[in-house]
């Protein structure tokens, strides 16, 4: 009895290292397994050399030890696992979003300016040293070179340099076994044809010592850097000499004349991809249609599908129609259909040459639905309200039947028609209730991506624009195209593109939160 | 992930509870039935074509063996299961045990990490609770797949430290897809456990119930029908969530079912129309089963502002 009133009157009372309940047990077995996770994480960020995930995964190991072995943060222990999800891939991808929005991260400017200098050091080679007797050699996976220089057998892969090979036996200065590995015969080499042409064994560690290649899996040549880096002056010189100097702004190595080197880095560009998008003439133009079709598109789309909805409703709400419960049933259906298929059953329907809508339902037509810029918005449109109208149907035949029956008996009284008893008593009243999921409905279609993706891909494109951009591309679809399509991805600028339409949606929730309350006050 | 917040709970009626049709007799005769019924049920007629039409057709394609798009036109011309028994030949299977993999552990993650988020904000008073719920209430504006290209970039860095939650990885998509779990459903769970009279936890804190205890023995019960609604909310979002999969899932040997369909149906020239529609088929049924249970709550207005994808 005693041990009850202690607890009662301290009732936060944590078990949070009481041994003698087997929900202990349970959740050490599940700290375990979490600190192994860590634990683990750790040391691969270590050998990668990843010091930011290093740092975060400390700090959240040592929180979730702190918390769940500790009497205290009692509400920490219930908040823990979803905040780590939330912070991560949810907070860390907005912030990240920003950040990219001011760098030029994309093809051409992927890494770092180390592994920029190490890769140009690389590409750029004229052919044309020595040439050695080549063997290659498997070890678990990994292709390597084993040649014999001056004497001595060496083997080197791509991640490292030629050193000494032990064990080797060598005739005619070719290694003809080896203790390590496994040696390809030529048709191993011909079936790994690609990997093995594509192999790069550096001679040493200084790129400047150039690196072995083959061409036919017999011979290897020394390649050596056509480019020269010099570290003192952070430029390149080419076998005319010619200086490229790296400028830092735009993270490339560029000559006097212009010419610029291949990769440059990451660096942070400022406002460069927003001025972009609203000053270099090719692509704000695209922009601008993109975001007048994304408005175009979002509020056709809320429009039509409330209208065909209220209007299937207010005349099923109606008890003389017998069957309306099957009728409803019927309705919805499309609704139940999952929306992504439902595009694609579509895409094949609309098909210029073979699709039912033209085949069976035209006669033959060829009408280009999805081809054609203006159709395919119409066809989006048009299949966007077959998905979406079941659900306005829904919410507004629920919103009507709670719209008591007097209002409109008073409005009968006063004399006004039905059109009038519609359209000044029961849309106002609901209004109310469906408006909040109106906006929502608008914010969703702002950004659906799934519906234009799978139907048009975007297309019709645009003919000779510098990104793969069609007439039906609205802004999430626009972002995808640049960061994903087409040969030149380009990280920056479609992170620039997502932070507008973050700004978009944030006005529209806004507006949407103001709206719930504005419209409760008047009731 | 962010499709349905819960924007608020519309006091709505279900379509059970509307009132029973009331017989009364037709006055002006049949004229004025078709003028003010009759026309009514035509129209359905004709509506009910324009819903059928796409799902009759695709069901008519599954059926026809060996159709392409023009095989596909005539309506139940044939009748065969040839191409569902083909959908062994393929990825199909691999994709749909992902698929429900993937939506599975999704739901059943966002389930517990949203209800217990809900827990410790309706129970419990601490430092940064008002501002935690007003920035849940911000974060869920924001719907998390707008963010997209940075999660790409994420995961291309996470696949050197831990390849298993990686690009390319399932489960690198339901770590991205948890991440969604407390802005969405937060708000909808902290609004239900509120209604639980907190007398009832008192109660068994007095009996010498630990707070893990009130939570899985008390809270969790009482609460279950918002459980199954976010729990199969979270299902359906992620089963036919397109851009994330198609980004994170690199192989054809990984995707999920809505980027391996897509793959299928959008191949124009050697597209395996019949097989897509069969797949297409048996894709659906599992969402239309949920869906059926999720009517009424979509009715009730628990789900308001749940735009499905």
């Amino acid at each position: 009895m005693n041990d009850i009133k202690s607890q009662a009157t301290t009732p936060q009372l944590s078990h949070a290292r009481d041994l003698s309940r087997p929900g202990f047990y349970v959740k050490l077995a599940l700290m375990a397994l979490v600190n192994a996770f860590g634990v683990y994480g750790i040391l691969a960020s270590y050998a990668q050399e990843q010091w930011a995930i290093l740092g975060v995964l400390v700090v959240t190991l040592i929180a979730a030890d702190y918390i769940y072995f500790s009497k205290r943060a009692i509400p920490a222990k219930y908040l823990f696992p979803g905040l780590v999800f939330l912070i991560v891939y949810q907070l860390f991808v907005m912030g990240m979003t920003a950040y990219v929005a001011f760098t030029n991260y994309g093809d051409g400017h992927n890494d770092s300016k180390p592994a920029a200098v190490r890769q140009i050091s690389l590409t750029s080679e004229v052919q044309g040293g020595e040439s050695f007797p080549l063997t290659v050699i498997d070890r678990g996976g990994e292709l390597g070179f084993a040649v014999v220089v001056d004497g001595e057998a060496r083997f080197g892969t791509e991640e490292e340099a030629l050193a000494p090979l032990d064990g080797a036996t060598v005739e005619n200065d070719r290694v003809v076994a080896v203790e390590d590995g496994e040696i390809l015969g030529m048709p191993q080499i011909v079936e790994r044809q690609e990997e093995v042409l594509g192999l790069r064994v550096p001679v040493s560690d200084e790129p400047e010592d150039g690196s072995l290649r083959t061409r036919n899996g017999t011979t290897a040549t020394t390649s050596l850097p056509a480019l020269k880096y010099d570290e003192a002056t952070d430029t390149f010189t080419n076998a005319e000499g010619k200086l490229f100097r790296a400028n830092s702004d735009q993270g490339v190595f560029v000559a006097d004349d212009g010419e610029e080197l291949s990769p440059g880095w990451r660096v942070v560009v400022g406002f460069d991809n927003f001025t972009q998008m609203f000053t270099d003439s090719r692509i704000s133009s695209l922009f601008a249609s993109s975001l007048g079709w994304t408005f175009a598109f979002a509020i056709l789309s809320v429009f039509t599908t409330f209208a065909l909805g209220l209007f299937l409703a207010v005349i099923f709400n109606d008890p003389r129609v017998k069957g309306r419960v099957i009728y409803r049933a019927l309705f919805i259906l499309p609704y139940a259909f999952p929306g992504f298929l439902a595009a694609l059953v579509w895409r094949g329907m609309l098909n210029r040459q073979f699709g039912f809508v033209n085949q069976v339902l035209l006669d033959g037509n060829a009408i280009n639905w999805l081809g054609d810029g203006n159709l395919a918005k119409l066809s989006i449109i048009m299949v966007n309200l077959w998905l979406g109208f079941p659900y306005m149907f829904l919410v507004c035949t629920g919103a009507l039947q709670s719209i008591p029956g007097e209002l409109t008996e008073a409005g009968m009284i006063d004399g006004a028609g039905p059109i009038k008893r519609f359209f000044n008593v029961t849309l106002p009243i609901l209004m109310v209730s469906v408006a909040p999921l109106l906006i929502a409905s608008f914010a969703f279609n702002f950004n659906n991506f799934s519906l234009i993706y799978m139907l048009t891909g975007g297309g019709p494109n645009y003919p000779g624009a510098p990104i793969l951009v069609g007439e039906t591309d609205i802004l999430i679809s626009m972002v995808y195209a640049i960061s994903f399509e087409g040969g030149n991805r380009q990280y920056g600028l479609a992170s620039a593109l997502s932070i507008i339409i973050f700004v978009v949606v944030g006005f529209i929730s806004w507006l949407g939160f103001r709206q719930t309350r504005k419209l409760e006050e008047i009731m | 992930m962010n499709e349905y917040p819960a924007t608020q709970a519309t006091a709505v009626s279900t379509i059970e509870q509307q009132t029973p049709p009331r017989k009364r007799k037709v006055k002006g005769g049949a004229l004025r039935w078709w003028g003010e019924v009759g026309w009514k049920h035509v129209f359905a007629l004709l509506f009910i074509a324009y819903c059928l039409l796409p799902l009759l057709y695709v069901l008519s394609a599954s059926l026809n063996p060996g159709g392409t798009l023009t095989g596909s036109n005539d309506l139940f011309r044939e009748f065969s299961l040839q191409n569902y028994a083909g959908l062994s030949g393929t990825n199909f299977w691999s994709w749909f045990w992902r698929s429900m993999y993937v939506s599975g552990v999704t739901s059943i993650g966002t389930v517990l990490m949203a209800a217990s988020a809900a827990y410790a904000f309706s129970r419990f008073r601490f430092k940064g609770r008002r501002g935690g719920l007003a920035a849940l209430m911000i974060i869920q504006m924001f719907p998390q797949m707008l963010a997209f290209v940075a999660i790409f970039l994420l995961l291309l860095g996470l696949r050197e430290v831990f390849p298993f939650i990686g690009l390319g990885e399932p489960f690198g998509l339901i770590a991205v897809y948890l991440g969604g779990a407390l802005g969405a459903n937060t708000f909808l769970m902290y609004g239900f456990f509120n209604t639980i009279p907190q007398e009832l936890d008192e109660a068994a804190k007095i009996d010498g119930a630990t707070h893990a205890q009130v939570f899985w023995g008390i809270i969790m019960r009482l609460v279950s029908p918002i459980l199954a609604v976010v729990a199969l909310l979270s299902f359906v979002s992620s089963y036919g969530e397109f851009i994330l999969a198609r980004i994170v899932l690199q192989r054809p040997e990984n995707y999920t079912l809505a980027v391996g369909l897509y793959e299928w149906a959008s191949d124009e020239r050697n597209a395996p129309w019949s097989l897509f529609a069969a797949g297409a088929v048996l894709a659906a049924i599992p969402i239309i089963l949920l869906f059926m249970f999720l009517q009424k709550y979509i009715v009730s207005g628990l789900t308001a502002g749940g735009v499905k994808g």
